[in-house]
């Protein structure tokens, strides 16, 4: 089912043996902004940030927002103003001074991982493989460092829907739109792009899952497989806010030289009653 | 030469006689609410594919300060999305204040801004309501253009709308 060749076709920059669809996370990581469609001279959203199962309740860890970004319209990074962070959630505002679409992300790239020395387990950590790899002293055996990329975002548009904040940045896993997401109803389908470092990401498992999951029995989990562009169709029959998660990692990696790479999207999506 | 331009005149001086007509009546029904706000309605006509075809009217909160009024335009969610969101508002001719409970009669004629021509076919005409604090409701008319004699037809909303009224005249 899952399309490793193409996958690696797409490729991750470093020499791959194997590549598999990522588990899960433990939690789902989502900003849910309090408006996607907006008018005015001016306008303003603010976010919630956090990690939890349910959708999209407060109930676990509040998000980090060390590494978001805003971008505007233009393309421009926007300042958010944080307001704070609780233990279930962190809380910002946008402000909105130019028409269309922002994006609004908390993206990073990062490397983790082990070694032993003397017997012992050592944790490592770094902004790059390099960095990680410089870490490990002479000696350290069963190696292993992991790459991260890892996007959770959202999108909210005042006015009329552009799409230079949404450009790929050609690292990790990202979604371009092919249907606009904020021009999303419900009982509309909508198409998406998944690309990994850029490139379209076929085979990719793709969980979509409506919001208000304390209100049903069913865990209401839709799994998508992208086809051969990395695109997939997203049916809301409902209008909500839609939560749509990926990953996608190579497999063990076997020492410093090949480390294993990982790559993570989540994002929040709103289809409006038509 | 000189008789060539005289039949383009003519024919020109001819079009505004046979333009054809569009009568819209829209019912803003009173509401039994403890907050009661006039609703924001959007009046406009889409061709065969859902395409805009014609802008009539929008009538929001013009006077309040700083554009402030534009807010709630979303709330127009069908026309938001159709039309509204790549207008810039107040849009001429078209913006208007809120109207409270009662029937607004509208006339448009052909050729006329914000009706202009259209093309024959099959159209909608859409009139679309929502109020602060309340709900949004679409009413739609279907209608041929040009049409062959007079004619009229309606249909009412159930809640935020009343009786929506059209008639077409050659």
């Amino acid at each position: 089912m899952f399309a490793r060749s193409s996958l690696i076709a797409a490729g991750f920059a470093i020499g791959l043996a194997t590549l598999v669809p990522g588990k899960a996370e433990a939690h789902r990581r989502w900003l849910l902004p309090s408006a996607t469609v907006l008018s005015g001279d001016s306008g303003l959203v603010t976010v919630d940030g956090a990690s939890s199962n349910g959708l999209f309740i407060f109930e676990h860890h509040a998000m980090q927002l060390d590494d978001l970004k805003v971008t505007g319209p233009d393309g421009q990074p926007v300042e958010p103003k944080i307001i704070g962070a609780g233990q279930y959630r962190s809380t910002f505002d946008v402000p909105l001074k130019q028409q269309g679409t922002y994006r609004i992300a908390v993206a990073s790239d990062g490397a983790m991982g082990f070694y032993e020395l003397n017997g012992e387990r050592q944790r490592i950590r770094g902004k790059t493989v390099a960095e990680a790899q410089a870490a490990v002293p002479a000696g350290a055996t069963n190696v292993r460092i992991t790459e991260s990329s890892q996007r959770v975002e959202t999108f909210t548009t005042l006015g009329e829907p552009n799409d230079v904040a949404l450009k790929a940045a050609g690292r990790g896993l990202e979604m371009v739109p092919v249907t606009h997401p904020n021009d999303l109803a419900a009982g509309e389908p909508a198409q998406v792009q998944f690309l990994l470092d850029g490139k379209p990401a076929a085979g990719l498992e793709v969980e979509f899952v409506e919001g208000g999951t304390r209100y049903r029995d069913d865990a209401g989990i839709k799994t998508l497989t992208t086809d051969a562009d990395g695109k997939v169709e997203l049916n809301a029959a409902r209008p909500g806010m839609y939560y749509i998660e990926t990953s996608a990692s190579s497999g063990e990696g076997d020492g410093a030289a090949a480390p294993q790479r990982r790559a993570s999207y989540t994002a929040v999506l709103e289809f409006l009653p038509l | 030469m000189r008789k060539t331009i005289y039949f383009a005149m003519g024919s020109l001086v001819a079009a505004p006689a046979a333009a054809g007509e569009l009568s819209v009546s829209v019912e803003i029904p009173r509401l039994r609410v403890a907050e009661y706000h006039k609703p924001y309605v959007a009046i406009w006509i889409e061709d065969a594919s859902g395409k805009v075809a014609a802008n009539l009217d929008v009538w929001y909160d013009v006077d309040l300060k700083g554009g402030e009024g534009t807010k709630w335009l979303p709330d127009l969610r069908t026309w938001w999305r159709r039309a509204g969101r790549s207008l810039k508002m107040p849009a001429d001719g078209i913006s208007g204040p809120t109207q409270g409970p009662g029937t607004q009669p509208l006339k448009f004629k052909e050729g006329v801004r914000p009706l202009g021509k259209l093309a024959p076919g099959a159209y909608t005409l859409r009139v679309e309501a929502a109020h602060e604090v309340g709900g949004r409701e679409l009413v739609s008319v279907p209608f041929q253009w040009p049409p062959k004699r007079a004619a009229s037809a309606s249909a009412s909303g159930s809640a935020e709308l009343g009786a929506v009224r059209l008639t077409v005249k050659p």
